[in-house]
């Protein structure tokens, strides 16, 4: 145990995710040491995201205004909607610049352990996107787990009486990979999935 | 295939063993306690990635270690290949294969084919359910790895599916609730209906080697059978006992005119989606015990295997005798059924038989012994030499705590 703030800092920091109690302590004195100049701007930054950032009020992304850029974006096709579990998914579909459409942030994935209940998604704010007749198209981006794919079913089964068009990403063999490293559950749902050319 | 080499790192009594190895058979001969027992979970563990004796990792490390490292080199046919697991006491295990990078554990399953007679396999025949379906899905995941995948989905799936019914307030369901049940239900027939229909297949693939096996190890005056029997054929039968069975009640009126309750025969035809299509319908018919209870009670973790020798189950009507026999008789379906998948004639499983002499009878004795000697690679323990049948000619080696001590047979 190392004496007053310095335990303090590395307690804090051992809570983070995937900090475990040893890089707690290195982070800890690396701060020690840093520049106080660098490590105020850290602390500012922590401040700033904690009071500046809400969600958008649409969409559910972080956002700095009521709505984010992205829903505020008239470029992006209003038709199509890419539903996904979090935040950082819109990030991982934005970096392949192929999808031109909105998207809409659950907040995660139905999981009864943790007592996630479909309530708890914003999945009525979802529905409430589609009471006009813009929306075409709904694209479920969930992952590709037991939670992912429960979560997956019921938009499914919700969004398909109301008519509206909705797909669900091909989940198959990675990109430059061989065919021969492929597991045996990644290989099966290509075979179940493949595509007639 | 064999091993022709096995390396133990702080497994268990081990702080190092190197132990050369050939086919054909080794007995491990020490007195209690000295480890022998040790040697062949190891091996065990490297096929199955569980252990006979424990159902967690921590006991196979070496007291006070936090890492233990099982490393065996194989022969099949011309190959050779070695193969590395790291256990971990908290982190996730890993493995290699021919010192190739870091994997998951999960990537060497069906590489090293084994199948090991304990002790503990008495509890196939006089034990709970679990130990049964336990039996079926490691042979299961050994022939097929994917159904590894398989499992742990179901598993998940279950966990939620129960974890959603328990937050039911007084056994009852709101809307919500009963809408998201229906989409656990789906997934839990989906995964259920996959593992299913491999446990069926595999029971059939079992069933003439059973009897088989059983008469060659008795005077066969007795017809030995397995009878699977599934909650997606007998909605019926899912109000049961606690200990995760179907009610081995009269069979419904789908079987009854025929001699056997087998449902593994019952559904040879079904698919994968009509089995899935069943589980939904019987999910349905048992919400609300389900809800009651908080407890999923359709699917294949409540299901059975069902042993019956002549008329009668051997649970309960089998002599000690009997039910000895009876184990040996799975474990030796099982080592059947992996020769006759063995298409290349070069991943023939390596027998071991921990301890099992000493509780046989001489007439048993000397049957098994017979029968396991023309394996291609047999590893038998014994605390004294004069539990080895004479049928067993091979080399042996001494088991010291900590140690071994060749006789030389095999050398490097």
């Amino acid at each position: 145990m190392y004496e007053g703030a310095v335990q303090e800092l590395i307690d804090e920091l051992g809570r983070l995710p995937g900090i475990g109690p040893k890089s707690a302590q290195r982070l800890a004195f690396h701060i020690l040491e840093a520049d106080a100049g660098d490590m105020q701007k850290l602390a500012e930054a922590i401040t700033a995201v904690k009071t500046r950032v809400k969600f958008c009020s649409i969409c559910g992304n972080v956002s700095e205004q009521d709505t984010c850029s992205i829903c505020r974006d008239p470029r992006r096709d209003a038709s199509v909607i890419c539903v996904v579990e979090e935040s950082k998914d819109v990030m991982a579909v934005e970096r392949t610049r192929s999808f031109r459409g909105r998207y809409h942030v659950l907040g995660g994935a139905i999981s009864p352990i943790d007592g996630i209940g479909p309530e708890k998604l914003r999945i009525r704010e979802l529905l409430t996107r589609l009471s006009d007749d813009t929306v075409q198209e709904i694209i479920i981006a969930t992952d590709p787990n037991v939670e992912g794919e429960a979560t997956a079913t019921y938009l499914i089964r919700t969004l398909k009486p109301i008519g509206v068009k909705v797909t669900r990403l091909a989940s198959g063999l990675p990109v430059g990979g061989d065919l021969e490293y492929a597991d045996e559950a990644t290989l099966g749902r290509a075979f179940a999935g493949r595509l007639a050319v | 295939m064999y091993l022709a080499h096995l390396s133990l790192t702080d497994f268990r009594s081990y702080p190092g063993l190197e132990l050369p190895l050939g086919p054909g058979v080794t007995v491990l001969v020490g007195s209690n306690g000295v480890g022998k027992t040790n040697v062949m979970e190891a091996i065990g563990y490297l096929s199955t990635l569980g252990s006979h004796r424990v159902s967690s990792d921590q006991p196979l490390l070496r007291f006070g270690t936090e890492q233990a490292f099982i490393r065996a080199r194989l022969v099949r046919g011309e190959q050779q290949a070695s193969v590395e697991l790291e256990i971990n006491a908290t982190r996730a295990n890993r493995a290699r294969i021919n010192r190739g990078n870091p994997v998951r554990a999960r990537e060497i399953l069906g590489l090293v084919r084994s199948v090991l007679f304990a002790p503990e396999d008495l509890a196939l025949v006089k034990g709970e359910p679990a130990v049964r379906r336990r039996f079926l899905d490691e042979l299961l995941v050994t022939l097929e790895p994917r159904h590894a995948a398989t499992r742990a989905d179901y598993d998940r799936v279950l966990k939620q599916r129960n974890a959603l019914l328990k937050s039911a307030r007084g056994g009852r369901l709101n809307e919500a609730q009963e809408s998201t049940l229906d989409v656990w239900d789906h997934h839990l027939a989906g995964t259920g209906a996959e593992l299913l229909r491999a446990r069926l297949d595999l029971v059939q693939r079992l069933q003439p080697h059973i009897d088989t096996a059983y008469a060659s190890l008795t005077d066969g005056s007795k017809i030995a059978r397995a009878h699977y029997r599934s909650t997606a054929a007998r909605p019926a039968d899912v109000v049961s006992d606690d200990d995760g069975a179907v009610a081995s009640a009269e069979a419904p009126a789908a079987v009854v005119g025929q001699d056997s309750g087998d449902d593994a025969a019952l559904l040879a035809d079904a698919t994968v989606e009509e089995l899935s299509a069943l589980y939904v319908e019987a999910l349905r018919a048992g919400r609300r015990q389900e809800a009651e209870r908080g407890l999923t009670l359709v699917g294949p973790h409540r299901e059975e295997l069902e042993l019956l020798l002549g008329p009668a189950p051997a649970k309960g009507f089998a002599s000690h005798g009997e039910t000895w026999s009876f184990a040996l008789a799975l474990r030796l379906a099982a080592y059947y059924v992996l020769l006759d998948d063995d298409l290349s004639g070069t991943q023939a499983p390596v027998l071991i038989l921990d301890d099992v002499f000493a509780e046989l009878d001489a007439q048993r004795r000397s049957r098994l012994a017979t029968i396991v000697a023309g394996a291609e690679q047999v590893l038998v323990t014994a605390a004294v030499e004069g539990d080895i049948p004479p049928e067993l000619h091979g080399a042996r080696v001494r088991v010291l705590p900590g140690t071994v001590e060749l006789d030389g047979t095999h050398g490097g």
